[in-house]
């Protein structure tokens, strides 16, 4: 077989390997461009797929699913904002409770419905564009879900620097007291903000349970929603970046296995380590611009905010 | 009879203090053995970890009025499971089944530091006074599938994702190999190592990348269906792993190699009871019915199903065994001579792969 005609293929994989850290990683996004830290993306990411996975098991409806996983992943969410938000609970620990307790929550509602299979959603076929050489399959063979990742990208990008809404948020995120002081609702907003984040985080579980690998596993997005949060740092807070940082990330996860299967003789362990080592790699050169760090990431992230203070 | 009633019955019949003292000691003999069970995977995994607890389950039910179980799920093997595995061994468990290879070291650690404590390791090689190890000849049961898949391929590439490279995994790769191309020399074997045993995602990515290569059987040495549902999504043939999983892929799953671990741990859990536990290693295969082979898919001809049942009646009955001379390695060279077969010790240090095999062990 030439190895060439391999090209469509990991094409096509790459970008279905990309969908579920897309929607978080966007989701993230937004979080942090107002000014809030949410490291619970993996949790939610959780709360999503189970949700979403047990009701399309009874009623039998994908769009319901992935709307019920969404705002499951909103309600996860809001938990953190409550926390953060109104009682002023630091961030970060947080965040890293609220992973812990999707993990377990996720488990615990999913008990029931280990081991039951579902159908995965139809694949676009257009006669004619799917059956392209190379490019046929990646570009016109994915389902709705990889479309829909894709589309959310110019959404988040219009919204956040070319809406009003997006101005005020962005503004936020910079600087919380003088937002304040102009008469905008800082919390209203980062809950607001913080929601949407946990709706596109279930999103991308309710992606891998539904349709990547249709069945229900605990802890089945093994580390996807870390990989989200680096993806936002790696991106500067840019929603295009952020996609193509996805994208590489699945691209070199999908290289490394067709690496292996061709017999190509490099350690296996270190090919697993690829993925991570690009995204590391990335991160130093870009971090390495003080500037270009400076003048995306909001100037407030993480930090606490008292409307009376 | 409970603790309580027991003491009473005593007290009832004797009336004395020195009675009271009998009493209590016969009540102390009487108490429940507690057995522990930690498990690499979630015990909802419908593979490895799902099959461990069947055999908890197992023991719950023969030995329910002797023995009380408990069980730790997902516990990543390194330095958290030591902590599992002493808070166990603390908590007065007296037998104590770890079932994972990386809980090798952990287990023995925790070992040395409680004598009075019995452990059974699964799939390792190290034991000590008061730990027994104990694992499957899962190889046999991968020469039977093996079989089934040189009959069945069309594209004569198969698919094989790999878990870790440890000889239990190796082994069961150069097995499959073996008999898959006694059936059909011209068949090869294309391996993906997705360093996991339980990772759905990456392992349909593996599955994906393999076919998008060619295969058109995938075999699995990792715990999740994944790769079933892939293979199905695709038209392919697939074979499950640990326990049956036909469900996920029922037009897909040829069968699966099935760990049975319920005679074992029952008859583990006797020999506590009545004395006779000793640190040994035990190592059953097909005709022990700790590997089973899940119902076969009816798509099979009927020949390659008569085939395979010869195939396991003669791995029982000792006329066939998984690794027979003359096994050739990756450069040709007879590892097994003709005549010979491996023994034990080549089969549990393995690190070679056979002819048919692409690719490298990775070291």
């Amino acid at each position: 077989m030439n190895d060439l005609a391999l090209i469509g293929p990991i094409l096509a994989a790459m970008f279905a390997a990309a969908t579920p850290l897309l929607f978080a990683a966007l989701g993230e996004l937004v979080v942090e461009k107002s000014g809030v830290l949410n490291l619970g993306v993996e949790g939610m990411m959780l709360v999503g797929a189970v949700c979403g996975f047990a009701v399309t098991v009874q009623t039998g409806s994908a769009v319901t699913g992935f709307l019920v996983a969404a705002f499951a992943g909103a309600a996860t969410a809001s938990l953190f904002a409550v926390l953060t938000l109104f009682l002023l609970a630091n961030q970060v620990a947080t965040g890293l409770a609220l992973t812990l307790f999707g993990v377990g929550l996720s488990a615990l509602i999913g008990q029931g419905f280990v081991g039951i299979p579902l159908e995965g959603l139809p694949k676009l076929f257009i006669p004619g564009l799917t059956d392209m050489p190379v490019v046929g399959q990646a570009l016109f063979g994915q389902d709705i879900m990889v479309y829909l990742a894709v589309a959310a990208v110019p959404l988040v990008h219009l919204f956040l620097y070319r809406t009003r809404a997006g101005l005020v948020l962005r503004a936020v995120g910079e600087n919380h007291t003088a937002a304040h002081a102009l008469g905008y609702k800082v919390l209203r907003i980062r809950f607001f903000a913080v929601l949407f984040g946990g709706a596109m985080a279930g999103l991308g579980g309710a992606f891998l349970s539904m349709d990547y690998t249709p069945m229900w596993a605990e802890n089945m997005t093994s580390g996807r929603g870390w990989i989200a949060l680096a993806l936002v740092v790696f991106a500067t807070w840019k929603p295009v970046r952020a996609m193509l940082g996805a994208w590489l990330f699945g691209g070199v996860t999908i290289l490394q296995l067709h690496v292996q299967g061709l017999g190509i003789d490099v350690p296996s362990q270190l090919l697993s380590m690829l993925p991570y080592l690009a995204t590391v790699l990335v991160l130093v050169l870009i971090s390495r611009d003080v500037a270009r760090i400076r003048l995306n990431a909001p100037a407030c992230l993480g930090k606490l905010f008292h409307p009376d203070a | 009879m409970n603790r309580r009633t027991m003491g009473k019955t005593v007290l009832g019949l004797a009336g004395a203090a020195m009675a009271l003292s009998v009493g209590m000691g016969a009540a102390f003999a009487q108490e429940k053995l507690k057995v522990g069970f930690v498990y690499v995977g979630p015990v909802s995994d419908h593979g490895y970890s799902y099959q461990h607890d069947q055999g908890r389950l197992a023991v719950e039910k023969a030995l329910g009025d002797k023995v009380t179980t408990t069980f730790v799920e997902n516990v990543p093997e390194g330095a958290d499971a030591e902590r599992v595995i002493e808070q166990l061994a603390a908590s007065g468990h007296k037998l104590i089944f770890t079932t994972s290879f990386g809980f090798m070291n952990p287990t023995l650690k925790v070992a040395k530091r409680h004598p009075d404590v019995k452990f059974e390791h699964a799939t390792g090689y190290k034991r000590a006074e008061n730990v027994a190890t104990y694992s499957g000849r899962f190889y046999e049961g991968r020469t039977v599938v093996g079989a089934i898949a040189g009959k069945m391929t069309k594209s004569n590439i198969i698919g094989y994702i790999g878990s870790y490279p440890i000889p239990e995994v190796v082994g069961g790769i150069n097995a499959f190999t073996i008999a898959l191309r006694e059936q059909n020399p011209k068949a090869e074997v294309r391996v993906v190592w997705v360093n996991s045993w339980y990772d759905p995602g990456k392992e349909a990515e593996a599955a994906k990348a393999l076919i998008d290569q060619g295969a058109d059987i995938i075999v699995q040495h990792t715990d999740s269906p994944a790769p079933i549902q892939t293979a199905q999504e695709r038209g392919l043939w697939s074979v499950g792993q640990s326990s049956d999983m036909t469900r996920f892929g029922p037009k897909s799953h040829l069968t699966a190699i099935v760990e049975d671990w319920n005679g074992y741990y029952v008859d583990r859990v006797k020999a506590v009871l009545d004395g006779s536990w000793k640190p040994i290693d035990t190592w059953g295969g097909i005709s022990t019915g700790m590997v089973e082979l899940a119902p076969y898919n009816p798509a099979i001809p009927a020949d390659v199903v008569k085939m395979a049942d010869q195939i396991k009646a003669d791995i029982v009955s000792g006329k066939r065994h998984s690794f027979q001379g003359p096994v050739k390695d990756q450069s040709g060279k007879v590892v097994i001579p003709e005549g010979k077969t491996a023994t034990d010790e080549q089969i549990l240090k393995m690190d070679w792969y056979v002819e048919g095999v692409q690719g490298k062990v990775p070291k």
